[in-house]
């Protein structure tokens, strides 16, 4: 019942001329969730709402699910099911109804109808909720009915347009989780808009990084992560530190020391806060000196002024204070030193 | 803790006001059920007043009432889908369709009222028809009825609303009736009393476009003012508050709720 | 078969009854008074007589002052009643707000009777003064009597804006220009007022607007004042004037649209000429 999505060639251009999005070429294949993520305006929405049917992509480009070229179909027709950001819940109608419309609309038999809300309502953890109406819930618990709502015709593939953006960060770890468990039980097509790169690399299978109206990386969030390809991707996932310098003897000759380059042979390289460790004089290929150090209770951030164009950021479990000024040691662990992608993806 | 002089001046300002706005009206009803007004109350209370204009005019009072509710009726038919196009269309059609509708209360009745006359007097069956004076009060409550409605609607975020029940498989007249109008009804319902209360009270443009045979409940007050006594049109004046007063009083009630709605 | 261009179109349809009405019961109608106006001996020149005839002209004037009066006097009396209405609690406060708001719906004929009952020859306040001072005040039937009634039916109008734009007021401006020292009344000057300006101009416009086309007040008090839409209705119905009357009720929409039109720049929903 999940189907494969193929996009062909989707671009989109909006009325008044804006270029939301430059032919696009996407393949998800059936029971996969993957993530579109990226900042405001690079295209993960609209990608999302011509794949709902919402918009139509300009002429050109086709959607199809499975083999069946649904691009000259209405959203009422392609069987998806779709979660807003502001989840959208009916006002008029109670939790039960909500939950039901979509079989109501399908001229489904009531007895069947209320069995299979009964049954979303346990999926979500909601059963004694049915009768309430839509302004006694909390934030949390109105996704949860959206959701439901969305499962409860049997969608093809299930469309998720940042449905946690609007609830407290505890709340949406919790649903993350809750999500996830959901999405691998059913087994179905997912699609999920997020501009918040925890929440992707948590939930999807894959992740499809976006810019500009373009596509900059797809692939594992272990990929994206540890082998970003182009530098809009390393910087728009979590933190990366940047060094340049002349490379000398198969190493990086800068102004706090020297780096071991190995093969790799670039005048400007990045590697992550975590690589780094705090070493004894000697042991070290950097020497910097503290900007500012932060205690976040599992780790401290600190931020070093090592000679370079931006301080570096270091991340580190040892349990001690680092005043500003003091002079500290800095080693990167083997094989995290990456080089900087050139601009061209 | 005493109040400082301000609070008391401007508390007299508001009393006088309230009194100056209150007053008249007490007096008009007082003289409606007293036997003679100049005399005052001393000469006693009675209906007879009431009764008398009931006798003379109560034709009048059913054709307000008929033509409030035929007025009614237009504007939801009309004004219902407008705000429906205002509200979802985004173009720049939509701008000057709203300021187009507008029009007929942005200027007096009087010009409307002539500029019909001209126009469609001719037409002797339609000139001397209780439709003349509807149309003139669709056109001057219409606007009332699209705010209204128009109002809720985008309180309400009505555009993803109906992209959610159309990713559920909804045709346009299924979400429309199920989930459209459902969701505007504070709206259509202080529109309504809107539009009635307008309609009741509408005197600029049906004087102009009545007939003797046509008097609209308005129209027969300015009659009895002019030529009845004062008891009489006391009397009359009377009536009209008991109707207008219920009207008044539901549709503030109304338009409160319409505006939580989209908290 | 693009959703979005379908939707627009089937939404923009869904108002073609209402403009077909429009265009049959206003439009037309009001192109043929344009076209009557200037169809006068004076042709087009008929539309420039408020200012070229003398009676016209004073008549004009008189209706601008006049609206203009009631306009400010409106203004300073809603704000002072309005400000104290919202600000303050006291039992009876809503049945007061609800009793000042009921004339909103009195057709200007309502009013001037009212207003005869008030000053008129056998007026409460003609009471009272003859009973104090042996001396009957009448008031009803001048400009006096005109600027009560005006009065009478704007007051509770603009009451009510400025009272939902005072909800509105931040309190945090008000509590941070106390913190740094200001008096009652300075704070009333520097925040207050300047915050509410945009209600008070809008709602001024429209005051001046609904008493420019006022009718039905005037027309009840018969005075011996001329304001434009007695003018008006003289020259349709007595002397069957067409096209001076259409030239004048031309002039006179022109003037009240635009007052209006400046209001609604400045305030958005609410405007409407009516009474």
């Amino acid at each position: 019942m999940a189907v494969a999505i193929h996009l062909e060639n989707c671009a989109k251009t909006f009325p008044d001329g804006t270029h939301a999005l430059e032919p696009l070429t996407l393949d998800i294949a059936a029971g996969e969730v993957i993530v579109l993520l990226g900042p405001s305006g690079c295209g993960k929405t609209t990608t999302l709402r011509i794949i709902a049917g919402l918009e139509s992509p300009d002429p050109g480009g086709r959607v199809l699910f499975d083999r069946e070229d649904v691009t000259p179909q209405p959203i009422e027709k392609r069987g998806v099911g779709m979660v807003f950001q502001s989840y959208a819940l009916f006002p008029n109608m109670s939790v039960a109804e909500n939950i039901g419309y979509g079989l109501r609309v399908r001229d489904v038999a009531k007895d069947e109808r209320d069995r299979r809300v009964a049954e979303m309502l346990k999926l979500v953890d909601l059963e004694s909720f049915g009768a309430r109406r839509v302004d006694q819930l909390s934030g949390g618990q109105r996704q949860r009915v959206a959701l439901a709502r969305a499962l409860a015709i049997q969608p093809r593939a299930l469309l998720l347009d940042e449905p946690l953006t609007a609830l407290d960060a505890k709340l949406r770890e919790q649903l993350r989780v809750e999500i996830d468990r959901l999405l691998r039980q059913l087994g179905i097509t997912a699609v999920y808009v997020t501009h918040d790169q925890a929440e992707a690399m948590a939930l999807g299978d894959r992740i499809v990084v976006m810019e500009k109206g373009r596509i900059a990386q797809s692939g594992t969030p272990q990929e994206i992560y540890h082998h970003p390809a182009t530098a809009f991707v390393a910087d728009f996932i979590g933190t990366m530190n940047r060094l340049a310098g002349e490379v000398v003897d198969s190493h990086l000759v800068v102004a706090a020391g020297r780096l071991p380059l190995g093969r790799i042979a670039a005048r400007e390289v990045m590697f992550r806060p975590e690589d780094v460790r705090l070493v004894r004089p000697g042991e070290h290929h950097l020497e910097a000196k503290v900007i500012s150090s932060f205690f976040l209770g599992d780790h401290t951030r600190l931020v070093v002024d090592a000679g370079g164009t931006s301080p570096l950021v270091v991340e580190t479990t040892e349990r001690r204070t680092w005043p500003r000024g003091e002079t500290v040691h800095l080693a990167v662990v083997d094989g995290a030193i990456l080089p900087v992608p050139s601009q061209a993806p | 803790m005493r109040k400082p002089l301000r609070y008391w001046l401007q508390l007299t300002v508001t009393l006088a006001v309230c009194a100056f706005l209150v007053v008249p009206v007490g007096l008009s009803i007082l003289a409606g059920i007293t036997e003679n007004f100049f005399i005052g109350v001393k000469s006693g209370l009675t209906m007879r007043w009431v009764s008398e204009v009931w006798n003379l005019y109560s034709e009048t009072i059913w054709r307000s009432i008929g033509i409030a509710l035929a007025c009614l009726a237009a504007t939801l038919t009309l004004g219902v889908p407008v705000a429906y196009a205002l509200a979802r269309a985004q173009s720049r059609f939509t701008r000057w369709i709203e300021e187009l509708l507008t029009l007929p209360i942005a200027v007096p009745g009087l010009a409307t009222a002539l500029a019909l006359i001209l126009l469609y007097g001719g037409w002797r069956d339609f000139r001397a028809s209780w439709l003349f004076i509807l149309v003139g009060h669709v056109l001057f409550t219409l606007p009332f009825m699209v705010r209204s409605v128009l109002a809720v609607m985008m309180a309400v975020d009505l555009k993803t609303l109906e992209e959610a029940a159309a990713s559920l498989g909804a045709s346009f007249r299924q979400r429309f009736l199920s989930v459209v109008l459902p969701n505007v009804r504070p709206g259509i319902v202080a529109g309504s009393l809107m539009v009635v209360t307008l309609s009741m009270g509408e005197f600029n443009l049906t004087w102009m476009l009545h007939t003797p045979l046509t008097k609209t409940l308005p129209v027969g007050l300015a009659d009895s003012y002019a030529s009845m006594r004062l008891e009489l049109g006391s009397a009359y004046t009377l009536i009209f508050l008991v109707m207008i007063v219920p009207l008044l009083v539901s549709l503030q009630w109304a338009a409160a709720r319409a505006e939580r709605r989209g908290a | 078969m693009d959703p979005v261009a379908r939707d627009r179109r089937r939404a923009l349809a869904l108002a073609v009854p209402a403009l077909a009405v429009f265009a049959a019961f206003w439009l037309l109608p009001m192109a043929r008074l344009v076209q009557v106006g200037a169809s006068g001996p004076d042709g087009i020149a008929a539309y420039f007589a408020v200012v070229t005839n003398a009676n016209y002209f004073r008549s004009l004037a008189s209706t601008v002052a006049l609206s203009a009066g009631v306009s400010v006097v409106t203004l300073v009396l809603s704000l002072i009643a309005g400000i104290f209405l919202q600000r303050n609690r006291f039992s009876g406060r809503g049945v007061l707000i609800s009793l000042m708001t009921l004339p909103l719906a009195f057709p200007g004929v309502v009013v001037g009777f009212l207003v005869i009952l008030l000053v008129g020859r056998q007026g409460l306040v003609g009471d009272v003064t003859t009973r104090l001072f042996d001396e009957k005040v009448v008031l009803a039937y001048g400009m006096a009597g005109l600027f009560i009634g005006y009065l009478y039916f704007s007051i509770p109008r603009v009451i009510l804006t400025i009272m939902a734009s005072v909800e509105k007021l931040d309190p945090a401006l008000e509590e941070a220009a106390r913190s740094l020292g200001a008096s009652t009344w300075q704070v009333l000057r520097d925040v207050i007022l300047p915050a509410l300006t945009p209600a008070i101009i809008s709602s001024g416009a429209i005051c001046f607007a609904t008493s420019m086309g006022a009718f039905g007040t005037a027309f009840t008090l018969a005075t011996q004042i001329n304001v434009l839409p007695l003018t008006i209705y003289n020259e349709f119905t007595n002397y069957a004037n067409f096209s001076m009357a259409a030239s004048l009720s031309i002039v006179l929409g022109i003037i009240t649209w635009a007052a209006l039109a400046a209001a609604r720049s400045l305030a958005g929903a609410g405007v409407a000429a009516a009474g």
